[in-house]
């Protein structure tokens, strides 16, 4: 039996009258690449923005690593170990690479106000180690021949893996990317998925909200489907692809 | 630039900033060392705004109000108005640090504010203080209301008073003299400190903030706290430069501190390059000299080419900078200065 990471239960989240997020439940083992899709609508990035802490939900519980995290502001959320991307990059543009990495090892480093005026022995050698991680993970993603160019000037293939490695500084447990692929071609695709196996492999967690259908089958280990709010399927792809209600959720009744 | 090349920029600097009270004081007279000594105040000032605006993106439209709160801070503390005199190595640290509380003071109602709301906040806490301080004459006479408080005490190291001139072995050392020399070291002191902040954890988390907050939110950062250092440490600065206008001034009552001094200042970090510290220093320093220099060129011009006054030189003054500042911000809204990330951020922005 797999040990879980993250589970939560009964969670709602309500906008008004819209009921974004009914009753869900899921958990996500540790060491799995667990993928959450959904036609338009259903609640895939409401349910990400709940489980990185830039959403309160209204009801249920929300453990991680043995830590409660239900209704935690997005710093405790980061703090315990969970780190996203944005669905449409959200970098530091006019920062360059290195200097976007380095901002995720904040929470991972203490020097304050004091120890950076009195350029302390203890801030400078922080310093050094924040610089040297980072370089460290340009390299892990494979962008360090980029490191001192503006955020703003990569390409976009380059922005997303540079998204995923200033998410990585953070020592995340797990790792959250918002729709990693949209917009890629092919080969960037392939590359992208080699990139999310090592960073499994490396022992964290990744949790994916995907489009592609294709990818998500043959990189996820277990899948969620969401559909107006609702969970109403999990498990392990092939199981998934074949449940009623996703085919007609995804293709409407007439098809099921 | 390399080593050698950047410590002779430096000895050179050193040695003009030595001498230039002497050099100026003896061609220019002392009230141009008088108007230096305020440049430096004013560099204090634009420095600490511009931790609160360059560095973290919050507007602040009345930062003057730390300015008044350090003068007072020391004021109260060093003159017969309490009669307390305490020395200016407590005072004047007492004064930033009561700044820096009224900074976190004004931090915490405005944490969810930005852009356009903060500012009007912002500027109603500058009047706020200054309304408090024109009042706080009555029931306990604390302030001494509008008519400010007098014979502040000069600051004192050992025996000797920064109040009197002094003879040096034959040179007559005025207190404009000895006050730069003051100012000069505090103002390096605030340069210091603004530089390693920027280049530290703390600077690059409150670049990373004012980029994107929900995306520096997501990476951990904790946007309430690092806003509210912003604001205290901006405080800090403002506090210092109070305190020690108050004993420059020997006297300061609630006008010191109205709005248009807290818009001076930001036209300073604005004019000068946001966030880029030669750019701040520059712009303080140009926006008190031109002045000046304006001021003792409008009237003679007048009177030589028309005969007699037609305007008023400080109206024509107050026009003139109003003006500049009109085509400074339509041709180079990036100001004189800029860093080379802001210059980026304005032609992108150009580009859309």
């Amino acid at each position: 039996m797999a040990e879980v990471l993250l589970k939560i239960e009964g969670i709602h989240k309500r906008f008004g009258g819209l009921h974004a997020l009914n009753n869900v439940a899921l958990h996500i083992n540790k060491g799995e690449i667990y993928g959450l899709i959904g036609p338009n609508g259903a609640g895939k990035t409401t349910m990400f923005n709940v489980l990185t802490g830039l959403y309160t939900p209204d009801e249920g519980t929300f453990t991680f690593d043995g830590k409660d995290l239900f209704r935690a502001p997005p710093h405790i959320v980061v703090a315990g170990g969970i780190a996203r991307t944005f669905q449409n990059i959200r970098l530091f543009h006019e920062m360059t690479a290195l200097e976007n990495v380095m901002v995720g090892r904040h929470i991972r480093s203490k020097a304050g106000a004091l120890g950076a005026i009195l350029r302390t022995k203890a801030a400078r050698e922080e310093e050094a180690a924040i610089e040297a991680k980072a370089w460290e993970l340009l390299k892990y993603v494979g962008i360090d021949d980029v490191a001192h160019e503006r955020a703003r000037n990569l390409s976009y293939g380059h922005q997303r893996r540079l998204e995923i490695a200033r998410a990585l500084a953070t020592e995340p447990k797990l790792l959250a990317l918002d729709e990693p692929a949209a917009g890629m071609n092919p080969k960037e695709t392939e590359d992208l998925k080699t990139l999310m196996e090592k960073i499994r492999n490396d022992g964290v967690t990744v949790l994916l909200i995907e489009h592609d259908v294709k990818l998500m089958m043959g990189l996820c280990d277990r899948i969620a489907v969401l559909d107006y709010g609702k969970k109403i399927a999990e498990g392990v792809p092939e199981v998934v692809r074949k449940d009623p209600k996703v085919i007609e959720a995804y293709l409407g009744a007439a098809h099921s | 630039m390399n080593a050698n090349k950047k410590l002779g920029v430096f000895i050179a600097s050193a040695i003009v900033l030595a001498v230039l009270p002497f050099v100026v004081g003896s061609t220019l007279g002392n009230s141009w060392v008088r108007t230096i000594d305020f440049a430096l105040l004013y560099v204090m000032l634009a420095l600490g705004l511009n931790i609160v605006v360059g560095f973290a993106g919050l507007l602040d439209l009345g930062f003057i109000a730390f300015y008044a709160v350090g003068a007072y801070t020391f004021a109260l503390l060093g003159s017969p108005h309490f009669d307390i005199h305490l020395p200016f190595y407590i005072s004047i640290p007492l004064g930033a640090l009561c700044a820096a509380l009224f900074g976190l003071l004004l931090g915490t109602p405005v944490l969810k504010l930005k852009g356009d709301y903060l500012a009007i906040v912002t500027l109603g806490f500058g009047e706020i203080i200054r309304i408090f301080m024109n009042n706080l004459n009555a029931p306990i006479n604390i302030t001494n209301g509008p008519q400010g408080i007098n014979l502040i005490d000069p600051i004192q190291i050992g025996g000797f008073s920064m109040g009197k001139t002094i003879d040096v072995a034959g040179f007559a050392l005025n207190p404009v003299h000895m006050y730069y020399y003051l100012f000069l070291l505090l103002t390096v002191g605030v340069v210091i400190m603004a530089y390693r902040l920027q280049y530290s954890r703390i600077g690059r988390a409150w670049v990373a903030m004012r980029e994107d907050q929900i995306a520096a939110s997501a990476m951990g950062l904790n946007i309430r706290n690092i806003k509210l250092l912003a604001f205290a440490l901006g405080a800090l600065s403002g506090g210092v430069a109070g305190g020690l206008f108050a004993s420059f001034q020997g006297f300061i009552s609630p006008e010191s501190f109205g709005l248009l001094e807290s818009i001076m200042i930001l036209a300073m970090v604005v004019l000068g390059g946001m966030g880029h510290i030669p750019g701040v220093i520059l712009g303080a320093v140009v926006l008190t000299i031109a002045p000046e220099i304006l001021r003792d060129v409008i009237g003679p011009l007048q009177m030589h080419t028309f005969g007699r006054m037609i305007v008023d030189p400080e109206n024509a003054r107050m026009l003139l900078f109003g003006l500049a500042m009109v085509i400074m911000m339509l041709t180079r809204p990036e100001g004189m200065w800029p860093s080379k990330r802001r210059k980026a951020e304005f032609e992108d922005a150009k580009k859309g």
